[in-house]
């Protein structure tokens, strides 16, 4: 695998030579590899949503270097409108950023702008429906009938038919029920399958980061507090505990068995898991005792 | 115990410009009552109902047939509106939304100078709403300098400064991280156990409504389940089917079960699953 992302102590401060100046980015490294699905949690105000936006060059660094396949993306050779076009960012609640009359149109928006033929257009348009499981009727309709988990799905579905290489979202299940969770989390998963893309997304809820994702990076005062595995993440529940974020509630109820001395081996963060683990934990002892 | 809300077979619908079969139904022939003193929780996927449930208890809705009774006031009588958002206070999903002025203190004092409060006692009621959600050393801040958990307890205080009988939270935790919510849930908790406040609290977070003393599930506009947490989160099966979940211990307590053991599947908090198990694996 390479890295397909790199940042080289990368600091960002937001009003600089004002009373206001604050540095919302610290000397950033990190490496992250082709295909990854890397979750980003850090507690509010820790500097994920300030260091994602500098990935596809929304943000100028104060100071250090974003590299995107290799290529420092503000070196004078390097066009940022290709950079924009080979990392797709969808914000928080994109929903509110749909203007088109009809759902095709909104998610034409962008293979448009990149000068693609009508055929290529309605290709990515068709395609990207179908990744989130849009009907080919509601393409039709207006986005503005739509559920706001539907909306929410066109918003995506629109930076998806640009095929970006790198996908990037923030918040992209905030405010939906478990259900839509899910599906837009599996639509996320499949597009990364489909493409070879790589998808980094910023999410509060550390189930659904346990669940969902490759890779973890820790946030914590506009810093990197971590980059692994989620067993290795969540196996520093103390820590993270402490800096305003949590682990999943299943590890929660692990770590107290351990706590009262019943060691249920790996790191436990999902229900399957956990569930198997016990079941394996019950059968060792039965046959010996 | 008092019913404080009654909802007489409510039904309501959205009316559109132009009046056309396409509107739906949102509640249709709903029955539900809030008690005095309650902590409730409502569940629903997206599109369910449950916030235009919430909107019709403090009148910002009406129904469009059936009746809605907050504190014996009729919703649809205009001349009781006043009287029923004096007891019914109501915080909603992004405190971006809900904070008008540019220091803490004076966006809670807000509603009181609405309602024309003295100064002094004004005074007196902001410190102690603000020392209530523990924001009191606040108080000088600048609101949009607050993380969002620190919002959404302001807006809180705003509204508990009216000292209301009931406070309805339409998902007040959907944009804030885990401490964020912690802190919330926490105070609405408090609110709850100290002040008396009766509570509906409608959230997507399964573990939060665990906490609550009644949990209503709202699908197609109708109740589908009204009881304590630990059975209403028991149904795994139907609580999925309708696009909700359950929390993870009540989850694994369910797949240990399904798999022949003899684990209890009314089991929704951490304490009682860590007890539970320690008694299967010792």
């Amino acid at each position: 695998m390479s890295t397909v992302i790199k940042t080289e102590n990368l600091t960002y401060t937001y009003g600089l030579g004002t009373p206001f100046e604050k540095t919302a980015v610290k000397d950033v490294n990190i490496e992250i590899e082709e295909g990854e699905l890397c979750g980003i949690i850090g507690h509010t105000g820790s500097g994920k949503s300030t260091l994602i936006q500098h990935l596809n060059g929304l943000i100028k660094p104060t100071s250090g270097h974003i590299y995107i396949d290799g290529l420092d993306i503000w070196d004078k050779a390097v066009k940022i409108r290709d950079i924009r076009f080979k990392v797709g960012l969808v914000f928080q609640y994109p929903e509110y950023q749909i203007f088109e009359d009809t759902v095709f149109k909104d998610i034409a928006f962008g293979p448009k702008n990149m000068g693609f033929s009508e055929d290529e257009v309605k290709r990515r348009v068709e395609e990207s429906a179908e990744i989130v499981g849009l009907k080919p009727e509601t393409l039709l309709r207006s986005p503005f009938e739509l559920s706001g988990g539907q909306k929410r799905r066109v918003a995506i579905a629109g930076v998806m038919a640009m095929e970006p290489k790198i996908l990037i979202l923030d918040e992209p299940v905030a405010g939906l029920d478990p259900k839509g969770r899910e599906k837009i989390l599996a639509q996320i998963k499949r597009y990364r399958d489909q493409k070879n893309a790589t998808v980094l997304l910023i999410s509060h809820s550390m189930e659904d980061v346990a669940r969902f994702t490759t890779k973890i990076l820790v946030m914590e005062g506009g810093g990197v507090f971590c980059y692994d595995t989620p067993p290795k993440v969540f196996g520093r529940a103390s820590e993270l505990t402490a800096m305003g974020l949590a682990v999943p509630q299943i590890t929660r109820v692990m770590n107290r068995l351990k706590a009262a001395g019943i060691e249920l081996d790996g790191d436990i963060y999902t229900v399957e898991y956990a569930a198997k683990k016990i079941n394996e934990y019950l059968l060792k002892h039965k046959s010996e005792s | 115990m008092e019913n404080i809300i009654e909802i007489k077979d409510v039904t309501f619908r959205y009316q559109s410009e132009e009046e056309t079969s396409t509107s739906v139904n949102v509640l249709e022939h709903i029955n539900l009552n809030i008690k005095k003193g309650e902590f409730v929780a409502v569940l629903g996927h997206n599109g369910s109902g449950k916030s235009t449930l919430a909107k019709l208890c403090n009148a910002i809705l009406t129904p469009t047939s059936g009746v809605v009774k907050s504190y014996g006031y009729d919703t649809a009588d205009e001349d009781k509106l006043f009287d029923i958002r004096r007891k019914i206070g109501m915080v909603f999903q992004n405190p971006d939304n809900q904070l008008v002025a540019t220091v803490v203190e004076e966006d809670v004092a807000f509603g009181l100078e609405n309602i024309g409060v003295p100064t002094d006692k004004m005074r007196v009621r902001v410190d102690e709403a603000l020392k209530a959600v523990d924001m009191y050393e606040y108080r000088g801040h600048a609101p949009h300098k607050l993380s969002g958990g620190q919002k959404q307890r302001v807006a809180i205080a705003g509204i508990i400064a009216m000292k209301p009988e009931c406070i309805v939270l339409d998902e007040p935790t959907a944009m804030l991280d885990p401490r964020g919510r912690e802190e919330v849930i926490n105070t609405v908790r408090m609110l709850n156990r100290d002040f008396g406040i009766t509570i509906v609290l409608i959230t997507h977070y399964m573990e939060e409504a665990a906490q609550a003393d009644r949990i209503i599930v709202i699908d197609g506009g109708q109740v589908l389940l009204d009881g304590k947490p630990e059975d209403v989160f028991s149904k795994v099966t139907l609580l999925k089917s309708v696009g909700l979940d359950v929390p993870q211990v009540t989850e694994l307590m369910f797949i240990l079960h399904e798999q022949g053991l003899d684990t209890d599947t009314h089991i929704i908090s951490e304490d009682m699953a860590a007890e539970a198990l320690l008694k299967l694996l010792k």
